[in-house]
Formats: C-alpha cells, structure tokens, sequence
C-alpha cells in the first residue's frame, strides 16, 4: 500500500518540534555569546566546565540516588509481582489494578502528599509522639527523596516484571517439580530467568525518571539538593546561562541513549518503555 | 459507522466550544503582573478587574534572579513587574524597563519623599514605590534559649536542624557577609570565599533553604530559627506570638521593592493605571494589612491600625534598624555569586 | 519461604505504602485546620475554598482543554503518521521510527528545554499554543507506539481486498484499516490524555503568562507551604479517577489480560 506519503506531514512536525530543537541545544552548548546568532564562537568550553569536580559530584549524586531507588524499588517489587501473578486471574486483575491507581494520581500530588506526611508536624511524627517515641527529622534529607522516588516508581517496577510473570508458561513450572525440584530451585533455575526482560524493563523505567528528575529534589530536598535536573532548571530559569545548561541536557541526553543501548542488548522484546515522564 | 460519526460529531462539538472559551478569555484588555508569591491582597486584583474592566494575568517568582532571567529570556510579556532595588539597577542599566510616566500616576504624591529619588533610580524615572522592609532573624521565643542579637547565632551546634535559611543567591551570601563584618555590597573575592566558606560550614545545620514555606513553618514551630523578610515576620507573628523578630547587630539590609514597567510591554497605559491604582491609600493599606509589609505611602499608613505603625518589626526607628545596607548591583561579580551559590548547594 | 501468613503480610504492607499517603490526604482534606497531625474536627470549608479559588478553577480549565485538545489532536497526527510509517521501506522506517521515539527517551527535562529553546529562536509568544505545541509533541510517539502495533497484526491483505472489490484507497482506510487498528487509537488517545493532564515538567518550562496547568499550580501552592485545598483537590481526583477506572474496567473485560497495555 502506497501509503508512505501519509506520514509526510508528521516527518514536517518531527523535524520542526523534535529535531531542530535538539539541535538548538547542540547548537547552544557549543557556543558562547549571550544567545545571539551574531556573536557565536565555537567552544567546547561549556563542556570542559561540567568536568569542574562540582558538577561531577552532581552527577555523581544523581547516578547513585538513582542507582539505590532503582535497587530499592527491585527489591520490593519484584516479591510484589510475583505474590499477585501466582493468584487466579480475577483477583490478580483486581490487585494490579489497586496497585496502578495510584500511579495514575497526579505525580505532584503523590509527591505532596508526603510533605504533608514526613514534616516535623506531620502525620507520621504525630503517631510517633502518641506512640511516646521522639518525633523523627524525616524530611529534607536523603531519606525523603529517596523514599519519594521509591513510591513514585515502584508501580512502573512492578508492572513489566508482572506482565512479564504471567507469561510464563505454567507447564514448565509443573514438569519442573515433577521432576523433583524444590520451590527454591524452580525459582533460581526457571522463574528467575525468565522474568529478567521484564526486570530489565523495569530497571530502565526506574532509573531514567530517577537520574533526570527535578521535582523530587525539588520538593522533599528542601533546598539543599542539587541533582543533575536541579542544574539544568538552574542554568536555563535561574542563572540564565543557556549555552551551560545546554551543555549538560546534552551530557545527560548521551548518557541516557547510552544506557538505553547497553540495556537494548538484554532485551530483544523491545517494549519502547514509557519511561522519561519523571 | 452512524455511531462513529456522531462520536467524532461530539469531540469536534466539544473541540469547538473549548476554543470559543479560550478566545472569549482575549476579548478584554490583558496585562500580565509579575510579582513575588505572596505579595499582593488577591482582593486587590479583583477590583482593578472589576472598576477597568481588564484582565489580570497575575504570575508570581520567587527571587530577584529568577524574575530577571524570565523576563531577559523574552517571550512573556509582562506589563508591570515588582523587583527589588539593586535588581532595578541592573535592569535600568541594561535598557530593559520603560521610562514611567509621572503624570499618568498621580498617586505618587502619597509616597514619602524617603522612598523617592533613592541611588538605584534617581529621580524615579523607571520605578514607583511599592513596599519596603529589612530583613532579620525570627525565631521562637520557646525554642531558644539565649538573647538574639547577633547572625552568629545561626551558625550554632545547638540548633542543627532547627535553622531556616533563604533559598536565595543574594540573601544568604549577605547574611555572611554580614557575620564576617563584611559589606554586602562587597565586590572582593577573597571576603566572598570567606564567605562562601561560612555557609558551606553552616550547611550541616541548616534544616531547609526555604520561600515562602517559611511562613508556614516558623507558625508551625518545625524549626527555631529563620532569616526572613520584615513583612513576612509580622504576618507571622500575627499568628504566633512565640515569634520575635530582631535586626542583628552586625546590621542588615534596607530594600525596596518597586514597580517597574518592562520593556516587553505591550500595554504601558494599562501598566500605569495599574501602579497608580497600587497606590491609592486604601488599596495601599489593604496590601500592607494582608501581607504584613511596611507601605511607603503615607496616606495609607494614616488608615492603619495603631499597634502596626509603632511595631518595631514594620516601622522600625533609625535607632531600632541599626546599620543597614541598601543592595547595588554585583554587575560583573554576579558570576562569582553564581557561582559561591552552586558550591554551597551542592555540598554534601 | 512461601508462607501464606508472610505473603499476607507483605502485600498488606506494601499496599499500605501506596495507599496510605492518599489515605492521609484525603482525611485531612476534611480537617478543620491546617494541621496535618492533629485532628480538629470535621469540615469541607476546605472543599468550599477550592470551588471559589479562582488559581486552582483556572488551572482545572486549562488543564483539561489543552489535555484534550493535545490529545485529540496527536491521535489524528499520530494515527496517520503510524499507518504512513507502515507503509515505509525498511531503512527510512527504521529512522523515523528511532528519531520518533527520542522524546520517550530523552529525559523530560532534556525535551522541556530543547522546547523551549525552540520557540524562544522562533520567536513566538509564550502562552496557550506553546504549550499546546509542546504537549502534541511529547504524546504523538506515543500514538505511534499504540498503533503500530495494531497495524502489524493486521492482515495487510484486507485493504488490498477491498480494493480489488472496488473501493478507493480512502475508503479502504475509513472502512477497514481503522476499525481494525480502532483499539490501539484509543488507548493512544488515552495515554495521550493522562500524559497531558498530568505533565509538569514540560509545561513548567513552556508556559506563558496566562496559561498555567493543574500541577503547575499545585508545585507553587505547594512550595507556599501546606494548604488543605490541596488536599480537597487531591480527593476529588482520587474519586473522579476511581470512578472513570471503574467504568474502563467494567467495559473492557476481554483486555484485562494485557496489563502490560497501561505502561
């Protein structure tokens, strides 16, 4: 079916609204000369300037946050999608269900709803001091992002190992014990195995949002943090150095791409993920 | 079929009444006002509204820089914009504000003649009064212990995670500036490293840097110590009285918060109609009164209560206000502030 | 390791993570102070507030219309655009198909700004286009990512059938070709949607003077300090969202197998 030229118009709307804008960032982050097409020079200075040990430490920061909500979130999630895929297909259907509706709640308000629970006055000091105990300091630090990252990927954990559970062929699991194995055995040997494209899907759900979000640090940091997003919205709303920030979009934008390839590897089913919204 | 056609029949329906709605909103004159959160009785708006029959777009920011930088990006039109007095400087000098004109606004004659003709605008060509304040120390009178009177305080083991600094470039680089005795106008580098340092080594202590959550927090009692601004003490006392403000004796910083009229404006009568109409004397007291901040309009002082004009926090005396700084322009040293600012935040 | 009372236990708590800070909310919204520890009584003043704030009203209004305006219109774009791509030879399918998705790869940051740096260079106004402009763009791959799909696992020799039984191209597409991808068009257009109403970095970035969003507004209430309005909105979209899950689930049974359609 001759049916190419239909695409044509969106190529045009790709181009203008995806394409050329990266370039611009490229573009910007190349240069320097207050934004003015007239004044470019071409320098990798913007560039050398993120190797400057701050930044690095940014980067730093970002990548290990990450890397432990990511870690967290596997580990409670992945007990999670197996307890709800070994149930009958009706009460599974109604758990996964419960458990995505409240991904489906505004992220900030899932994000507000723990300032409201962690602050010095909060719900959760409250109990606390009922329960005669001290009240915690559970805001503003480490802790609550990482905790505020943790409950706002843990569904997008959760649901590739899920689908990914369910598909597996049951009769393997049967001809597996009756061969004599144990459920540990089943587990490690047949279970685990299998769901690894789905852990590597969540992983890369997980761990995109995480490195690039702003509004975590932003909201639960109380100021004090400065992670790789937190930069860019610096350097592009606060500072006003463009070329700078472009700078570091396209530092984050390769290593993105990067961890993309590598995980393209492990995983043939290519699901295109849904990740980035974070 | 039938179904989908009325299907698309009901969007396309649906489709065209959103946009009626949004191109009824563009009928009446717009001006767009970019002013600091929390910084205006909301009332206010409503009857500008109302009594010229316009459309207020009301954006807020949250520091001096972040406003500088929205509207130096373009692409927003703002009309009427309220920055504070070192921040007018930089922006007169760099031809980004109108030149006002005095006649369309009458009402300049209830400012006080203080107020007027200050270094950062001379002769007012560009900027009109709208609030002023210092900034201090609050901090509750339950939670500390010792006299205040002095910035150290906050850099204090005993109170970790219990300090409140503010989440901006500017003022928190003068509170140590000030605490190392330094002018917060100081253009040496070695007195901003020192600086620098003070605020790196406060950080472990530091609960949050903060907006106007402070508000909230300090009424709240999460913590025993805040820097703020004069006005947002006083409306925060309002609600606590467990609260005190104090100026520190190592002195602090006088500003202004004007109105200005950026360049980008598409309607500059509007925009002048509406500073003028801030600076009636009612509507004058009634912000004053809402937001807790001292009014340079004299006639709107003469509506309010008692018990506010002879606050000390609001109104202070020479005596009361100690030595304090009016804030220039960095000009080329912002880069150094910049860049002091981004170190502190990013430490561990 | 598999034992009933653990499992029990475990879901429960993990449940309770998830739930508990909506849970919180939602009771507080109805608390007759700003505390968020301490109960002072029942109210909805706080629900009263929320119909007469006009920041939040105006934020609802161009929340919804730019939600379905976007998504309406990336459906059409999309839609087309994944059949033209079908039709594609290999190599430049593969080019498109991979700079498509790079606004689902890219960090939503990277993509806000790259936007924004875009319509500063146009020079265009910041305000109710730019953001619609912005929203399109991000949820068209998504379409695509639905439909294509759809499109592969129909059989291609439909159309051509019908054409051989005398029907023009456009009414081969019309009548055949869309009825057949219909569900994946739909579940587009519904990711589009909660994609738009729920997006805050790119519209943080893309804004204008006049035109703010949902979450925009709650990210500047919200760092103004506690405010129970917040919580009486949270609440009524908890409701309004459980109740439109409820009616997707009851109508459609036969996909529920596919939980991996929601990602």
């Amino acid at each position: 079916m001759k049916t190419k030229w239909i695409a044509y118009p969106y190529i045009l709307w790709m181009i203008i609204f995806i394409i050329v804008p990266l370039a611009l960032i490229l573009v910007y982050s190349l240069t320097t000369g207050e934004g003015d097409i007239r004044n470019i020079q071409f320098t990798l200075d913007n560039f050398k300037k993120f190797l400057d040990p701050i930044y690095i430490d940014v980067l730093w920061r970002s990548i290990s946050l990450a890397l432990k909500s990511t870690a967290v979130t596997l580990v409670l999630g992945y007990p999670m999608a197996m307890i709800i895929s070994k149930e009958n297909v009706k009460k599974r259907n109604a758990m996964i269900l419960l458990f995505v509706i409240p991904m489906w709640m505004n992220f900030l308000l899932r994000t507000y709803a723990w300032l409201t629970l962690l602050g010095k006055n909060g719900f959760i000091n409250y109990i606390l001091v009922k329960l005669g105990f001290e009240p915690l300091n559970l805001i503003y630090n480490d802790g609550a992002v990482l905790l505020g990252m943790v409950y706002n990927f843990l569904p997008f954990m959760v649901l590739p190992i899920y689908s990914v559970l369910i598909k597996i062929d049951k009769s393997l699991i049967e001809a597996a014990e009756d061969l004599g194995a144990g459920k540990m055995k089943v587990f490690t040997r047949i279970i685990f195995p299998l769901s690894i494209p789905g852990i590597i899907t969540g992983i890369t759900m997980v761990f995109m949002p995480a490195v690039s979000t702003f509004v975590i640090s932003r909201l639960l940091g109380g100021g004090q943090y400065m992670l790789i997003g937190n930069l860019v919205e610096q350097q592009f709303l606060g500072t006003g150095d463009w070329h700078f920030g472009s700078a570091i979009s396209i530092i984050m934008m390769v290593f993105i791409l990067i961890t993309m390839a590598i995980t393209a590897k492990f995983d043939e089913d290519k699901e295109g993920g849904g990740g980035g919204l974070w | 079929m039938i179904k989908n056609i009325r299907n698309i029949g009901i969007m396309v329906f649906i489709l065209i009444i959103g946009l009626i709605f949004t191109g009824c909103e563009d009928k009446k004159p717009t001006i767009n006002v970019y002013n600091w959160g929390d910084y205006i009785d909301p009332s206010v708006i409503k009857d500008f509204e109302k009594e010229f029959n316009v459309k207020v777009n009301y954006n807020t920011f949250a520091t001096n820089e972040d406003m500088y930088v929205s509207i130096k990006k373009g692409g927003t039109s703002y009309d009427v914009a309220f920055p504070s007095d070192y921040m007018i400087e930089r922006m007169i000098n760099e031809g980004m504000l109108e030149k006002i004109n005095k006649e369309n606004i009458p009402n300049l004659k209830y400012i006080e003649d203080r107020f007027l003709d200050l270094e950062f605008d001379p002769n007012n060509d560009y900027s009109v009064p709208y609030m002023w304040g210092t900034f201090g120390i609050i901090y509750n009178k339950n939670m500390v212990s010792e006299k205040v009177d002095s910035w150290d305080i906050l850099w204090d083991e005993k109170y970790k995670d219990q300090i409140l600094m503010l989440d901006s470039q500017r003022d928190s680089i003068a509170v140590a500036l000030k605490k190392l005795g330094y002018s917060m106008n100081s253009r040496n580098i070695d007195e901003l490293e020192e600086a620098k340092e003070e605020l790196i080594k406060q950080k472990p202590l530091v609960y949050a840097y903060v907006g106007d959550e402070v508000k909230d927090m300090m009424v709240g009692e999460e913590a025993a110590l805040a820097v703020v601004w004069s006005g947002d003490a006083v409306a925060m006392i309002r609600e606590n009285d467990n609260l005190e403000y104090v100026i520190p004796k190592e002195g602090s910083n006088l500003w202004f918060d004007n109105m200005v009229i950026p360049k980008t404006s598409k309607n500059k009568e509007l925009a002048e109609q509406f500073i003028n109409f801030m600076n009636r004397p009612e509507i004058a007291a009634r912000n004053t009164d809402y937001i807790g901040y001292s009014t340079p309009n004299y006639k709107a002082m003469e509506l309010l209560p008692e018990d506010i004009i002879n606050s000390k926090v609001a109104y202070p005396t020479d005596e009361e206000i100690g030595d304090v700084e009016i804030f220039k322009d960095p000009k080329d040293i912002i880069k150094v502030y910049d860049e002091i600012w981004l170190e502190i935040k990013t430490q561990r | 390791m598999v034992n009933r009372g653990i499992k029990r236990l475990y879901t429960f708590l993990i449940f309770l993570f998830l739930y508990a800070p909506i849970i919180v909310l939602i009771v507080f919204s109805f608390n007759n102070s700003r505390s968020r520890g301490v109960w002072s009584g029942f109210t909805i003043k706080w629900y009263i507030e929320l119909f007469k704030n006009e920041e939040i009203l105006m934020a609802l209004y161009y929340t919804l219309i730019i939600a379905i305006l976007s998504s309406v219109l990336s459906t059409i774009i999309g839609t087309f655009a994944a059949i033209g791509i079908y039709g594609m030879p290999g190599i430049s399918k593969k080019i498109v198909l991979n700079l498509n998705y790079l606004p689902v790869l890219n960090p939503d940051i990277v993509t806000a700004v790259s936007l924004m740096t875009l319509f500063r260079f146009m020079n265009l106004e910041f305000g109710f286009i730019t953001m619609l402009l912005s929203h399109i763009t991000f949820s068209i791959p998504y379409v695509i990512l639905s439909v294509l799909p759809k499109l592969r696992q129909m059989n291609k020799h439909l159309a051509e059938a019908a054409m051989d039984l005398g029907a023009t191209p456009f009414y081969a597409l019309r009548k055949v070709v869309i009825p057949e991808i219909m569900p994946g068009i739909v579940s587009g257009a519904l990711i589009a949607f909660t994609l738009s109403i729920d997006d805050f970095v790119i519209s943080f970035f893309n804004k204008g003077a006049g035109v703010t969003n949902l979450s925009i507004t709650i990210f500047s209430m919200a760092r103004r300090g506690i405010n129970p309005v917040i919580n009486a909105l949270s609440t009524l979209m908890f409701i309004g969202l459980f109740i439109l899950l409820l009616i997707i689930n009851s109508k459609s049974s036969n996909n529920i197998g596919e939980r991996g359609d929601i990602i």
